[in-house]
């Protein structure tokens, strides 16, 4: 909730400073918008049942789960950030009104990281270089030429001779950094002891000693610690970018922080969006396979057969490239290169989202199998209750876990697949950033000599971060929720 | 008697759980002679099968540890041998058989090899000496055609078959001491009889000693030498067998017997042991029991009881049987509450009737799954249920009760038949005018652990039937009437708002009686309802439901193999063997003066515990047949120890032996 707000916050403070803006809403903005409306009304809903809000007391409790939900909201903040678009308007031509607006998407994340999107550089650079990567002839005052590591555009520019200060500058910077972070950090710990005190209706020390001993409902000594790891992180981070390149840049120059922190959204798109996708097919299809048998389920099973038998990578390659033929035959349907490039990463969720519903819906038609059989579901009919009460009541509940298992499992495995498909060349639009198309063009990197690694590592290191706070969080949250777990 | 084989001495087993640590056992003595059958007597959670494991040093590791105590085998100390020397105790010295047969064996191996294994590895033998000891085996356990049976899978065999495979595993090392852990538990009574049987025959013909645990009187009754009662980790009490039932000491053994269903306790209701066993987990300082006992007093609360001697080779841990304790005035024990029955005007009435049910599974074959066959699990059954009374439907497992019970209530669509309940046939009209009839009807099962929906509440659970059948207009009227029918099955009200996993057996069974009451319905079908509980929880059940029966006039269906419960409360009883009634009429017909011979092997079979009486077991030969495939003629002949040349010709039609009383078998025609 509080994220939603800051979020409207944002757009309208955005709006203001930047005046006749267009907004632009893409496809995939719409929908995340939608799944957090979706999200806040599950929350909503969750608050006023406290059997719902037992078990979120437990995760609330979980100091890994804690910990890592704190991670998840730094990647879901940028994220959403990044789904707030606009087009500038473009600088008037001459006295007439209106010349219309810039043809690139900017989101408000882009705004903020603006330093970074624009300082770029001829071609590679190493993480926080003052130099490139690459000799080049240069031709020396004296006349002669000789091969030389030129200096950066912007990454070290402020150096006299970056042999000799560069490393006492990053110190220096990054000390500033985190002495700020650590300010802030303070700062922000400091006013939710206030409110927590509030609530509590004690003194702010005492609150402070209740956190400090774990004592609160919620794992607040966790959650604020995660929270001073990473504002010192960001701000460290923003300090350094400011002077340099963090990760190094990419062979057309680019800030390879701002790529990586780009790809976030690609990344929870694909991860999110594809799962919303799929879900209504597996549950819907898979219970109902399970639970009425007979024809109902001869149908079901011959459908994702039939599918299974197809190689995934040829249906979305094949689908793709129908896309492509499309939106090269309708170039009018598409009025920036960001709308193409939404449309086929939304085109891509679909077809991803089609083709691997499949296992869930087996695995899920498998447990329906199970629970039919049980006496509480013949209890149920033995009172006349009707099916769709039965579907949604006894065998839902009982089988959430195994979706919720599968959806975070599938998280990172569709993040890895995108990877796979820019590969083939049937992923994202090589346009858009994401995490798939750097691992892919890595791979030359890599082949080079010396090689270049910080495009991968920072790809990586991002996606681990990602995957492993996903898989710390869904735990938390199944032990909660499972109630054979919660005798002891 | 002859020299102690096993010894132990203050035996100790702890388990460290998340609520700290739990004495499973806790100062556990005795000694087994050799030769002798040694029964460890108590309900589930008591540790007995704790104790059996910690001889075997089987404890689940690395959870429980064993941490006091002696274990010694013929004077050597078990807990101090290496566990390679371990190795060669288990199976050899001492063989263990467990409850569950179906689980116990490897689905993927022969029979012949799981054997073979174990004889290889203590007798050494191999090739065609190895068969032939298995062999021999096989036949000295009773399994025919042993050479043939030699090649077979576990799935092939019934239950009855793979419990003696498993008896042959345990004699294959030749131990001195064979544990058996419950082995007739997940039986009927006339396999458990044909496996009580052959473990006696053995044990006289092999000399050897047997500690048997078990929760039921009855089967020590009948085969134990000596007796030991289990409370809560320890021993309350040990006599030998004639001692115990002719005269048990301690309170806890005395409210066991009490709280066995017979006939002559009908009319009242039966002693049941207040409360629950105490949490294992806590250090106890009194007598354990004290808090359930009903003749307590101070000291029992600041004291624990000396193991006292109380007669020849009868022990008890009470404060009663101490001479130098003062007791209180022996309080007189209240008799057991009679049970009101109100007379109504319409009991006896008719309520449902069903005539020549038939329910048939198709059996699917092939690609385009084309029926093979019928599984014929209900073939042709007829019942009245009568208003205010009992039907007790008996039968061993997979004779088609449960499915009958299921067909009247139209949760398995019957083949053919009627079932008439109002003046209308339930197997005619569609599922959206059964809804009515849905109230009227209802069922209780037998696990009390799968019959609920482990994910809601309890309020929720009782109040899905009222939401489905519209009683109660407002929300405050369902949980008013939640918190009246709670009470009414003895929980709190508070009980509504939590899982049905925070609680015990018996409460999950009072749980789903009152769901079950929510609908007010008129006829409950009781499939097994009290088969999972202890014998203690069992008797509060049967008193809540004969009690429910006076006050509310229900009738009920009650299905079950325990002959014992439907003496003490059914009025009606129909005996079933392979989807058919054999034998039916009252009470007092049908368990006095059985006619069929399956009824009369079925009531000699059930363990009794007066022994004295002497009377003869009718041990049934074989299995039940499939009811795939039922033998042609009457279905009871080829184990029928009176079959004559006319039972293989056609199944024998209903002969009238009284008003009440039917029987279909040929002797009587």
């Amino acid at each position: 909730m509080l994220a939603l707000i800051a979020l409207a916050g944002v757009a309208v403070v955005g709006m203001i400073a930047l005046r006749g803006v267009k907004p632009v809403f893409l496809w995939t903005d719409v929908l995340i918008y939608l799944l957090v409306l979706v999200i806040a009304g599950v929350v909503i809903y969750s608050r006023q049942h406290e059997h719902l809000r037992a078990p979120w007391r437990r995760v609330w409790r979980s100091r890994a789960g804690m910990a890592a939900l704190v991670v998840l909201g730094a990647y879901v903040l940028v994220g959403l950030l990044d789904s707030i678009h606009f087009r500038e308007p473009l600088p008037p031509v001459d006295r007439s009104e209106s010349s219309g607006h810039s043809v690139e998407v900017l989101s408000v994340f882009d705004k903020l990281a603006e330093p970074l999107r624009l300082r770029v550089e001829k071609t590679y650079s190493a993480p926080l270089a003052a130099q490139l990567y690459a000799r080049e002839m240069q031709e020396l005052p004296d006349g002669t030429q000789q091969r030389v590591y030129p200096r950066l555009q912007y990454g070290g520019a402020h150096l006299n001779d970056p042999e000799t200060e560069r490393s006492a500058d990053i110190v220096v910077t990054a000390s500033a950094g985190l002495m700020k972070g650590l300010g802030i950090a303070v700062l922000v710990s400091l006013a939710i002891v206030m409110l927590l005190a509030r609530h509590y209706r004690t003194t702010p020390a005492s609150a402070l000693g209740r956190i400090m001993r774990a004592q609160t409902a919620m794992a607040w000594h966790v959650v604020l610690l995660t929270l001073a790891i990473i504002l010192v992180g960001t701000m460290v981070l923003i300090e350094l970018s400011g002077k340099y390149h963090v990760f190094g840049t990419d062979k057309v120059g680019q800030d390879v922080l701002y790529q990586t922190l780009k790809s976030i959204r690609t990344g929870l798109v694909i991860g999110t969006l594809t799962t919303l996708i799929m879900l209504p097919f597996a549950i819907s299809l898979g219970v109902m396979a399970g639970y009425f048998r007979g024809w109902i389920d001869d149908v079901i099973q011959y459908i994702y057969t039939t599918l299974n038998s197809i190689p995934g990578v040829l249906l979305i390659a094949a689908s793709i490239l129908a896309l492509q033929v499309y939106m090269a035959n309708h170039p009018e349907a598409f009025e920036t290169v960001a709308d193409r490039a939404d449309a086929r990463l939304l085109f891509l969720c679909m077809i991803l989202g089609i083709t691997s519903w499949t296992g869930l819906c087996r695995l899920l038609r498998g447990e329906s199998l199970k629970l039919r059989e049980l006496d509480y579901l013949q209890a149920a009919a033995a009172f006349g209750v009707s099916h769709a009460r039965i579907l949604s009541r006894h065998i839902l509940p009982n089988v959430m876990h195994i979706v919720l298992i599968i959806v975070v499992l599938d998280f990172s495995g569709l993040v890895l697949a995108e990877a796979v498909l820019s590969y083939v060349g049937v992923g994202v639009d090589p346009s858009m950033i994401s995490w798939g198309n750097m691992i892919n063009s890595a791979r030359l990197e890599m082949a080079r000599e010396p090689i270049v690694w910080w495009s991968l590592a920072a790809a990586f290191v991002f996606m681990f971060i990602l995957v492993l706070a996903a898989n710390v969080f869904s735990d938390a949250v199944r032990d909660a929720f499972d109630p054979r777990l919660r005798a002891n | 008697m002859s020299d102690k084989l096993l010894s132990v001495q203050g035996l100790q087993t702890c388990f460290q759980t998340g609520g700290g640590t739990v004495r499973a056992v806790d100062g556990v003595d005795f000694d087994i002679h050799s030769g002798e059958t040694f029964a460890l007597l108590g309900e589930s959670g008591c540790g007995k099968s704790m104790t059996a494991l910690s001889i075997l040093r089987l404890v689940p590791q690395p959870a429980g540890r064993i941490t006091a105590g002696k274990v010694l085998l013929d004077g050597q100390d078990l807990l101090a041998l290496p566990e390679h020397a371990m190795r060669d105790v288990r199976g050899k010295r001492i063989a263990m058989i467990f409850q569950e047969p179906m689980t116990s064996l490897n689905p993927v191996l022969t029979i012949g090899m799981q054997i073979g294994e174990t004889v290889e590895r203590h007798l050494g033998l191999r090739g065609k000496a190895l068969r032939d000891r298995v062999i021999a085996l096989l036949d000295d356990v009773g399994i025919p055609d042993p050479a043939q049976r030699y090649g077979e899978y576990p799935h092939q065999l019934s239950g009855g078959m793979k419990q003696r495979v498993m008896i042959a595993i345990a004699l294959a090392g030749e131990p001195q001491l064979l544990i058996a852990d419950e082995p007739t538990t997940a039986l009927d009574v006339t396999i458990q009889a044909q496996i009580l049987d052959l473990l006696r025959k053995l044990q006289r013909e092999r000399g050897m000693a047997m500690l048997l645990i078990t929760h039921d009187l009855g089967v020590v009754a009948g085969i134990a030498d000596r007796v030991a009662v289990m409370y809560a980790g320890h021993i309350v009490e040990q006599a030998d067998r004639a001692a115990f039932f002719a005269d048990p000491k301690h309170p806890y053994s005395r409210k066991l017997f009490e709280s066995l269903p017979t006939m002559g306790k009908r009319d009242r209701q039966l002693a049941v042991i207040k409360g629950s066993v105490p949490s294992l987990a806590r250090e106890f300082r009194a007598c354990r029991f004290e808090d359930r006992c009903d003749f307590a007093w101070q000291t029992c609360r600041d004291t624990a009881p000396r193991w006292l001697a109380v007669g020849p080779e009868h022990h008890a841990r009470c404060h009663l049987n101490d001479p130098d304790i003062a007791k209180p005035a022996p309080r007189a024990a209240a008799p057991a509450p009679a049970i009101q029955q109100a007379p109504r005007a319409t009991a006896g009435d008719v309520l449902v009737d069903i005539n020549d049910l038939q329910v048939f599974f198709p059996i699917h074959k092939g690609l385009f799954k084309r029926t093979a066959g019928h599984v014929r699990a209900v073939d042709g059954v007829s019942l009245q249920l009568r208003v205010g009374r009992t039907l007790a439907l008996v039968g061993e497992s997979g004779c088609g009760k449960t499915t009958a019970g299921k067909g009247l209530l139209q949760l398995i669509r019957p083949t053919a038949g009627t079932v008439h309940y109002r003046g209308n046939d339930l197997t005619q009209i569609g599922a959206r005018r059964m809804r009515p009839y849905r109230a009227d009807l209802q069922i209780i099962f037998q696990d009390p652990y799968s019959s609920m929906n482990p994910r809601m509440m309890v309020a929720d659970i009782i109040e899905e039937g009222m939401l489905a059948q519209r009683i109660g207009r407002t929300d405050v009227e369902r949980q008013a009437r939640i918190d009246e029918l709670l009470t009414q099955v003895g929980l709190s009200p508070e009980a509504k708002r939590r899982y049905p996993h925070e609680f015990s057996g018996g409460q999950r069974q009072r749980i789903c009686i009152a769901r079950a009451l929510a609908v007010n319905p008129k006829l409950i079908v009781c499939d097994e309802p009290t088969s999972a509980l202890d014998v203690s929880v069992q008797a509060q059940i049967l008193n809540l439901l004969k009690r429910l029966q006076a006050e509310l006039g229900l009738s009920y269906l009650f299905i079950t193999h325990n002959l014992a419960v439907v003496e003490y409360l059914a009025d009606e009883v129909a005996v079933m063997y392979l989807g058919r009634i054999v034998e039916r009429g009252t009470v007092a017909d049908v368990m006095q003066n059985p006619c069929h011979p399956y009824t009369q092997a079925l009531l000699s079979a059930i363990p009794k515990i007066d022994t004295a009486t002497g009377r003869e077991i009718i041990k049934l030969e074989g299995d039940l047949p499939s009811p795939s495939n039922p033998p042609r003629g009457c279905h009871f002949h080829p184990r029928c120890p009176m079959a004559m040349e006319v039972c293989r010709g056609n199944y024998p039609e209903r002969t009238t032996l009284s008003d009440t009383h039917t029987t279909h078998c040929y002797l009587y025609r």
